[in-house]
């Protein structure tokens, strides 16, 4: 399936993240947006509000974020492609319905420029200390997607590809860029419509009479419908069965709870999309992702004036984390270093998976600039001592 | 003593609109849920719209579950997110007609916020709120509507916060159609939802109910029928009264009627007109 | 024709209530507010253990359906049938 030609800007551009990021996402065939202004993803609204007219979307601006979030669900169900963007304290208030997408398998994308927090904490400034949130924010047992752009190019590229993904394991994808990815204007390159590959909705073409609405698929997955097209479906945030009719017992919830986590825990391998690079002879290998691996790769060459070889490991869908490609790094004994914007959270997941068979160290940092390189080069020092 | 029972019993002409296999619901007896869901289908079934294009949104709570009975494209959503989540829906597909269906804590306390800029946008959508005074699911606790003086189980000593006057809410915030019934006014009811359904625009019917078992049982309201009874008599029916004097008290009249049946643009209306202006405007 | 219809008493209308006994959780509502005081609670249960309506004055049904309208549990409702006595 290919984007509507009229709609993409084919060309080389000068662009802000958030500005590639609502280019990629008209690229993708959104045409709902529910936003709420909050710094720093606002200009993603403010240029959805100024393109939309044209490319056939709806913007909306709601009266707060548990409204954005939510309406993205009700318009999908209605047959939209639909996203919402926001930062720090919105996406706190957006965990309740992340969590109802992911029990309703809605396909969605949820947009989050991390600033340093907590609470209002940096409201101009960078930070990576959502990504726990990402993962575990709404409550209960769910799994969902989340991607991280280092650059503007990536956000175009990414925001499709998290579009994809959500259409094609039903479950909403957050894009997790940052304020300095937002706001850092780079060149972005975007191709020809009949370049950009789409992932359809996936449409049953069973007859309302043999369509169960929760009934897993291809993948784990189950076919959708939309409103309004004669099936009748409820959909509810109960624990449900296979027609969507609330049950309320501890084998249904048993059953369902674990299809919608192993829907994406089997297809890591499918979903995964690292960047690695880990030269036999390296000494280390350092960890990171968005904005943070821009100064990881600038470590790399420091460390090799040093004489310190450094392998990287770039997720970039962080969520489901790529176990695989830790535990096969770990095997040789080589400390990770891991630089994140945040006291401490993807460091845990790579600890986890070294198991012990490597040493891992963390390069915290509270939020509202990127690391300081020689800060990352002690660390490094350390390790390989 | 005769008994008369056709053998065999015709179908309920509202059967066609439910799901029977849940039926019988989870209210209550004496609860006046069922019968505001049963005005909505009569209703819906006079409007005549093709049941396929008619969906029906809740929140949570007793009145939340109304969305899993109705055999339609039904959702049932967060608490307080039905207005929104029905937002989105119509926004997605216009020609849906939509209905939120939800309580007074989930619609006004937890919801307020997108009750009033629902209807401030004159969002498209018709909003039914069940109001029984209390948070029923959840054990009767005093919410947004509990008049000062009534008993709940978090204020056991009386209530003495004043409650919300839901018609004068949503006229003040923008809604095109409100009306207020009680369960008592079940023919009055189903009709001021079927303008409501017809009706273009944000419109709002306010149900008073009884709940027998949590709030009825705590204000000497000893079963459905008895609430039912002091609906009857304490009712006054008045058309476009001054909204400030439609307040509900404990135990006082209660005025019902259709308050407000205006017109104004709705908001895909009014954003699909500058669009095109814009469009024509920029040639596109 | 016209003339002849005036000189006629009105014809009396009759309808008749249908009752799913099994679906009655014993609101007593449809007997509450039935305007012909067609129904009466039954001394009987029904499996779900309520006492259902039964129509105990059947000839009186006027089939306004309030019954119908009324019944949180749509297990009553009756229907209209003209007839001239």
């Amino acid at each position: 399936m290919k984007p509507d030609p009229k709609t993409v800007l084919t060309g080389t551009h000068f662009l802000k993240g958030n500005d590639a990021v609502c280019e990629g996402a008209i690229s993708a065939g959104c045409n709902f947006v529910a936003g709420y202004p909050i710094t720093p993803s606002t200009d993603i609204i403010e240029r959805i509000s100024k393109r939309f007219p044209f490319t056939g979307g709806t913007f909306i601006q709601m009266e707060d974020e548990l409204s954005s979030s939510i309406a993205v669900s009700g318009a999908v169900w209605g047959g939209a492609k639909a996203m919402t963007v926001t930062s720090g304290p919105g996406f706190s208030l957006m965990m309740e319905n992340i969590g109802y997408a992911a029990m309703t398998e809605t396909p969605c994308v949820f947009v989050d420029v991390q600033r340093g927090g907590p609470s209002t904490g940096l409201p101009t400034l960078p930070g990576q200390a959502d990504m726990m949130q990402a993962r575990w924010g709404s409550h209960g047992d769910y799994q969902i997607i989340a991607l991280c752009p280092e650059s503007p190019q990536e956000c175009y590229d990414l925001t499709i590809k998290a579009f994809n993904l959500s259409e094609e394991y039903r479950v909403p994808v957050l894009l997790m860029t940052d304020e300095c990815v937002g706001h850092m204007s780079e060149r972005v390159v975007i191709p020809p419509a009949d370049e950009i590959e789409l992932s359809p909705r996936r449409y049953t073409t069973l007859p309302p009479s043999e369509f169960h609405l929760f009934r897993p698929g291809k993948d784990l997955v189950p076919d959708m419908i939309k409103a309004g097209d004669g099936y009748h479906v409820h959909v509810s945030g109960l624990t449900h069965d296979e027609h969507g009719r609330p049950v309320i017992t501890p084998e249904c919830q048993d059953a369902l709870v674990r299809r919608l986590v192993n829907k994406i825990r089997q297809n890591e391998p499918k979903i995964r999309m690292v960047e690695e690079d880990i030269p036999d002879d390296s000494d280390v290998i350092l960890v990171s992702y968005g904005i943070s691996s821009r100064i990881v790769f600038l470590v790399r060459e420091l460390a090799r004036k040093e004489g310190i070889k450094a392998g990287i490991i770039r997720p970039i869908v962080v969520w489901p984390f790529p176990e695989e490609v830790f535990r096969k790094a770990a095997k040789k004994s080589r400390p990770f270093v891991v630089v994140e914007m945040n006291m401490g959270q993807i460091v845990y997941e790579v600890e986890r998976c070294a198991a012990g068979q490597a040493k891992t160290y963390l390069v915290p940092h509270a939020g509202g600039t990127v690391h300081n390189p020689e800060d990352i080069l002690k660390i490094i020092r350390e390790a390989v001592k | 003593m005769s008994v008369a029972v056709s053998n065999p019993i015709p179908v309920n002409p509202v059967e066609k609109y439910l799901r029977m296999e849940r039926i019988p619901h989870i209210w209550c007896p004496g609860c006046g849920i069922g019968t505001a869901l049963n005005a909505f289908i009569r209703a819906l079934d006079e409007a005549g719209f093709e049941p396929d294009k008619v969906c029906v949104v809740s929140g949570i709570g007793c009145t939340g579950r109304v969305a899993g009975y109705v055999n339609l494209d039904s959702f049932h959503t967060t608490h307080g997110r039905a207005i929104p989540f029905a937002t989105g829906l119509k926004l997605a597909n216009p020609e849906l007609k939509i209905v939120v269906f939800s309580g007074d804590g989930d619609l006004i306390a937890i919801g307020g916020n997108h009750f009033i800029h629902a209807a401030q946008k004159n969002m498209d959508i018709t909003v039914i709120c069940v109001n029984n005074f209390n948070y029923a699911m959840t054990g009767g606790q005093y919410g947004p509507t509990t008049p000062i003086s009534a008993q709940t189980s978090t204020a056991p000593w009386g209530s003495y916060q004043a409650p919300f006057n839901l018609p004068k809410l949503a006229e003040s915030a923008g809604a095109v159609y409100v009306a207020r019934w009680t369960t008592y006014h079940v023919r009055q009811m189903k009709k001021s939802i079927l303008e409501a359904l017809r009706k273009k625009g944000f419109s709002f019917v306010e149900i008073i109910s009884q709940c027998p078992t949590l709030y009825g049982r705590r204000n000497k309201f000893r079963d459905g029928i008895t609430h039912m009874e002091w609906f009857k008599e304490h009712s006054v029916i008045k058309d476009h009264p001054i909204p400030s004097d439609i307040n509900l008290g404990f135990r006082t009249e209660t005025i019902v009627g259709k308050f407000l049946d205006i017109e104004r643009p709705t908001y895909l209306d009014a954003m699909n007109d500058r669009y095109q202006r814009i469009r024509e405007e920029k040639g596109v | 024709m016209e003339k002849e219809s005036t000189t006629k008493t009105p014809p009396k209308i009759k309808g008749e209530v249908f009752i799913k006994k099994e679906r009655c959780k014993g609101c007593g509502f449809c007997i509450q507010f039935c305007p012909s005081k067609v129904l009466a609670f039954s001394k009987e249960f029904n499996e779900k253990g309520y006492h259902f309506p039964e129509a105990v004055n059947p000839d009186a049904c006027i089939g306004c359906n309030l019954c119908g309208l009324y019944c949180p549990d749509f297990a009553i409702f009756s229907v209209r049938e003209k007839k001239s006595k």
